[in-house]
């Protein structure tokens, strides 16, 4: 219960708390005592030199995966094969009904009714993705998040020789813009949020044909690239932080064995979210397995560059 | 921690990296809720208003109903409906109809895009299409009429190039076919009456026909008729009178011969209505 407050809490931006030695079982604190003599950090230095760089699986799979399911709705219009119909703001797949969870809380707070096909469609994507973490919806499913990866490519490149600098912000102002742009759609009865979506307006592109709505995507990017690594959805998407929430209590998760890891940061470098990697870090972790907080994408970066298999996907049930 | 570093660490000055993170956050909280803002503009002040599909509820309600999906663009028949772009503002991805280019004619019968959204933002109370009131037509140019002047159409309407596809029942039941293959050949351009889908099921109704062999498909009020208005160089004149059946679907403008089209859709009128 105590974790599941924190992984929710972090969601909303608070920094994971250092664990009192209270909290460490035991066997980790072993580990961790083990892990900080200066012969073991040697060790693990010349083990880091070793390794070889990893092939991107999971990068390569998510991608293939975020690629045909945008496809799946070009060409079921295109082709005219019907299975699935709309954008990824709704949709039926195969004549049932699918809604994005926030831009159906934009309807219905901005329509002030409960739209019955809406709760329908609102209830099986939920499912979907609370099984496997709702923020998985990000990594494996959202246009926008493949533009921000290789704009993040760019933006590293360009840090890399000192010509950007990476700027943060606080994780807290998502949360302000959710709760901004829901009490907005309530009050003023439109879907303001929607005008902003880079999610809804790439969907849109692709199926319909691209606008001049399109102009907004590339500066988001182009905010991504030479302001802020990743800042849109790391710092503002409300989609993002609604299907965090889906997915708090999802059977599917990333787990960190404290076992092998050498806490030497690789996955924190890649990872969209470092803060619920936090257990990573050196003396953090408490149990010998730990779940990965309710920001986590699911986008298997950090498996894709742990040079210890540290980290992994389970599935363990709810809860 | 000694005092002094704990004193630094508090001080708000403008070189704080959590101060100037903080600021940061709040430009950009403030920037985003700008930019949507901004959106609101155009749906606010109307500049956002256009022709939408068939049982459309009334604009501020549509625009908050609409999910943005474009179910309805992907069923229509005639390819009618497009989606609006970011000059709409909060307006962005709602479907709309441009009727000079592709007017709704109906070609579905079954009206498609009111069972095709999936948040009812095109009711579905609507069961039929003279129940639709999406505009009122109304004979915005009456000098450029050709019946006002007396004047025929022969040919295709809209010239060579026209685009646009209408249903023509006697050729074809099942598929709509291009304008500018129909070639016309009339005394007096009456195409505006002549090709109104409520008309057109008005007499498929009074032949004992009606479309898809349902009576309730009969609709129950005229739409639009030519009144004589005398005589002019010799020629029989006439003008044009919208009535009361009139859903709005803009097939009159699409197919007025005129350039630019002697009658358009007049939103306005429409408001309030399916």
């Amino acid at each position: 219960m105590k974790a599941l407050l924190q992984s929710v809490a972090v969601l909303l931006g608070r920094t994971p708390p250092r664990p009192t030695p209270e909290d460490i079982s035991p066997r980790v604190r072993e580990i961790h005592e083990l892990q900080a003599m200066p012969m073991n950090r040697e060790q693990i230095r010349d083990a880091r030199a070793e390794m070889v760089s990893r092939p991107q699986t999971w990068r390569r799979r998510r991608w293939a995966v975020l690629i045909a399911v945008n496809l799946l709705f070009v060409l079921s219009y295109h082709l005219d094969i019907q299975l699935v119909e709309g954008a990824l703001t709704g949709s039926r797949f195969v004549g049932f009904h699918m809604a994005d969870v926030n831009s159906a809380l934009q309807v219905m707070l901005a329509y002030r009714h409960v739209v019955l096909n809406l709760l329908i469609g609102v209830v099986s994507v939920s499912l979907l993705w609370w099984a496997l973490g709702g923020r998985t919806f990000c990594s494996w499913v959202c246009p926008y998040h493949l533009l921000g990866e290789l704009g993040e490519i760019i933006h590293l490149r360009l840090a890399a020789r000192k010509l950007v600098k990476n700027h943060t912000f606080d994780r807290r102002g998502r949360t302000v813009l959710w709760l901004f742009f829901a009490v907005l759609a309530f009050v003023t009865g439109y879907t303001v949020y929607e005008t902003i979506s880079p999610t809804g307006i790439l969907s849109r592109a692709l199926i319909y044909g691209p606008g001049l709505a399109l102009v907004w995507v590339v500066a988001l990017l182009m905010f991504e690239i030479f302001y802020s690594r990743r800042g849109w959805c790391r710092y503002a998407c409300p989609i993002g932080l609604t299907y965090g929430l889906v997915g708090v209590l999802a059977p599917l998760k990333v787990v960190h064995n404290i076992g092998q890891c050498h806490n030497d940061g690789a996955c924190r470098q890649v990872c969209l979210v470092p803060h619920v990697l936090a257990t990573t870090i050196r003396g953090r972790a408490k149990t010998m397995n730990t779940d990965l907080g309710a920001d986590c994408t699911r986008c298997g970066r950090c498996l894709d560059v742990c040079p210890t298999s540290s980290l992994s996907f389970k599935f363990k049930g709810p809860g | 921690m000694c005092p002094e570093s704990a004193k630094r660490s508090r001080s708000a000055g403008p070189d704080n990296p959590k101060r100037r993170r903080f600021l940061r956050t709040m430009i950009l909280i403030g920037g985003l809720i700008g930019a949507s803002l901004v959106g609101l503009v155009p749906v606010v002040r109307g500049w956002a208003r256009r022709l939408r599909p068939p049982g459309a509820l009334a604009e501020a309600d549509f625009l908050s109903a609409c999910i943005k999906c474009g179910q309805c663009v992907q069923v229509c028949p005639v390819e009618a409906i497009s989606l609006a772009d970011i000059q709409d503002g909060a307006g962005v991805g709602t479907p709309w109809i441009d009727p000079r280019r592709q007017a709704c004619d109906f070609s579905c019968d079954g009206l498609q895009c009111v069972l095709a959204c999936p948040t009812g933002a095109l009711t579905h109370d609507l069961d039929y299409p003279h129940q639709a009131r999406m505009a009122t037509a109304v004979l915005a140019r009456p000098d450029l009429c050709l019946a006002v002047r007396g004047q025929g159409v022969a040919g295709p309407a809209r010239g060579k190039n026209f685009k646009g596809v209408l249903r023509y029942a006697e050729i074809d039941r099942w598929h709509p076919l291009p304008v500018r293959e129909h070639e016309y050949d009339l005394e007096v351009c009456d195409l505006c009456v002549r090709m109104c889908p409520i008309e057109i099921r008005i007499s498929q109704c009074e032949a004992g026909n009606p479309p898809a062999g349902d009576p309730n498909q009969c609709p129950p009020q005229p739409a639009i008729r030519l009144v004589p208005t005398g005589e002019k160089g010799g020629r029989a004149t006439y003008t044009p009178q919208v009535l009361s059946g009139c859903v709005g679907c803009g097939v009159c403008e699409m197919i007025c011969p005129a350039e630019p089209s002697a009658i358009v859709m007049d939103l306005l009128a429409g408001e309030g209505s399916a």
